[in-house]
């Protein structure tokens, strides 16, 4: 609801919105124009050609949108908790996370999802890979829950927020940061940079690991062929945290005295 | 002059408040400088001297990029919402009857807060930067100097252009799809994403000539030391004319949103 009249907010100003519609579409695809200008260059990145690069970065696009569009707005309650603008929130009959996700919830968001998808379906279009029932379920799948474990992310960093309230870039940091990382192929990062990626942020979940399976392409080392099937339990284990997480934050919260 | 050296020391101190804000700033400026040093290296070793340059001479373009990012201000300048907040309530009517020039103010405050994120927010990625991969140093003093000579006009170039966007405000209230699109300009058209001399053809002479290409790509370039003698008077020049076109574009839309200015709000 709150969503709805931030949507008919934004609606006022139609030629704004369509603007703002367009930019958002074009900033991502300029995004995606710079893998576009390497491959002008190379045939091949870190092994990868550009169908398989694709993939990877529309996987990761899409899901990355998704979760924006929904939990984006977290980042901007670092400034509410500041100037204890929370506590209008906090009297209102309804969640408190549902609230802060929908507050100045801006539909031109949407721009980042149609482009993530643009970019996957021009990958599959291109891609050379035997496709089994298992798979075709499997990238659907991906997509859902990737857009899961990116928004546990950005909750977990909100509840950050209760207690460093300036520190929102440091969850663009997993956010913005882990897109573009899983827009790569694994190959190109070191290997401790990928371990950690697997085993302490669970990035690496929302497309590496299901995406190299669906490739036909190994896993990392060191990290078993089973993983690829791992998302769902992952995205699960990542909401229960970042569940915890947002509750203590909102226990601890304190207004301002001003 | 005194007037506007105290703004500037404002600004400074403003930012160097934010200890959290710039700490945080600092990680994910290191982040990425990771994951985009991991993807240069691909690029360059697949194809050695890429644009002319040589695999250290990237790596330190990505850490130089990282460094520089609030410095010339290429993906916000850092003041633009709040002046387009002030513009949009009405509060630009109290700034104007200020005895001392709009833009000079704002751009004495910025030039405040562009120094404090040049030692708050520049050096240290730099050095974790170094440490890890060993890209290439400038040759000596001398260079070093030449470097924050065009990270100042970068910086100066950088803050015409949002000027100039913030100034929109003016007719169109709300100032976002302006903002958007200079973003992208900066983002794209800055080099901040990949050199400017790696674009290919066309796109890459328009990029070349474009006033974003002061923020990063000129900046960074007489680090590598690419200009000597008079080819680095060039590139100075080549930043000067562009802040001295776009401050005069930005003095002439503010006369004009002045000139017919109805203050909002009671």
């Amino acid at each position: 609801m709150v969503a709805g009249m931030w949507i008919r907010s934004t609606m006022t100003y139609r030629a704004s919105f369509a603007l703002t519609l367009v930019t958002s579409f074009c900033v991502t695809f300029f995004d995606f124009v710079v893998i576009l200008l390497m491959f002008g260059q190379v045939e091949g990145l870190g092994g990868f050609a550009f169908a398989e690069v694709a993939l990877l970065y529309g996987t990761a696009g899409t899901a990355f949108g998704i979760a924006d569009l929904t939990m984006g707005s977290l980042q901007r309650m670092g400034k509410r908790v500041r100037d204890g603008s929370l506590d209008t929130f906090l009297m209102r009959p309804a969640p408190l996370l549902a609230q802060v996700a929908a507050d100045k919830f801006a539909l031109r968001r949407f721009g980042r999802v149609l482009q993530g998808l643009f970019v996957l379906i021009w990958g599959l279009v291109l891609l050379d890979v035997e496709w089994t029932p298992v798979k075709v379920l499997l990238l659907p799948v991906t997509v859902v829950c990737g857009a899961v474990i990116f928004a546990a992310v950005m909750v977990l960093g909100a509840s950050a927020l209760f207690w460093m309230q300036d520190a929102a870039e440091v969850t663009s940091s997993f956010t913005y940061g882990g897109n573009t990382l899983l827009g790569y192929p694994p190959t190109i990062f070191a290997q401790d940079l990928v371990r950690g990626v697997v085993y302490v942020v669970p990035l690496a979940f929302v497309n590496w690991l299901p995406a190299l399976y669906v490739l036909g392409r190994p896993a990392p080392e060191g990290v078993p062929e089973w993983a690829a099937f791992a998302s769902p339990l992952v995205a699960a284990v990542c909401c229960g945290v970042a569940g915890l997480a947002w509750r203590a934050g909102i226990r601890s919260y304190r207004s301002t005295g001003s | 002059m005194r007037l506007y050296a105290t703004v500037a020391a404002g600004g400074f101190r403003r930012h160097a408040t934010y200890r959290v804000a710039t700490a945080a700033g600092v990680f994910t400026n290191t982040v990425f400088g990771f994951i985009l040093s991991y993807t240069y290296i691909a690029l360059w070793d697949e194809r050695p001297q890429l644009g002319g340059y040589s695999m250290d001479d990237a790596l330190a373009y990505v850490w130089i990029g990282q460094a520089l990012i609030t410095v010339c201000g290429m993906m916000g300048g850092g003041f633009e919402d709040e002046l387009i907040e002030r513009i949009r309530t009405g509060d630009i009517a109290v700034d104007l009857y200020r005895p001392a020039d709009l833009q000079a103010w704002w751009f004495s405050a910025n030039l405040g807060r562009a120094a404090f994120q040049l030692l708050g927010r520049g050096v240290v990625p730099m050095a974790v930067g170094w440490l890890a991969f060993r890209f290439t140093l400038p040759a000596g003093p001398g260079s070093w100097l030449a470097f924050l000579v065009a990270v100042a006009l970068g910086s100066t170039v950088s803050f015409a252009i949002w000027y100039v966007v913030a100034m929109s405000a003016f007719w169109l209230m709300d100032g976002q799809g302006a903002v958007q699109v200079a973003w992208l300009g900066g983002l794209f058209f800055s080099g901040m994403l990949l050199p400017l001399n790696v674009f290919p053809g066309a796109l890459g002479e328009v990029a070349r000539v474009l006033p974003w290409a002061s923020l990063l790509q000129v900046p960074a370039d007489v680090y590598l030391g690419k200009y000597e003698g008079w080819g680095l008077a060039g590139a100075y020049a080549f930043q000067c004319c562009w802040a001295l076109v776009l401050f005069g574009a930005g003095r002439a839309v503010q006369a004009a949103a002045t000139r017919k200015v109805v203050v909002q709000g009671g």
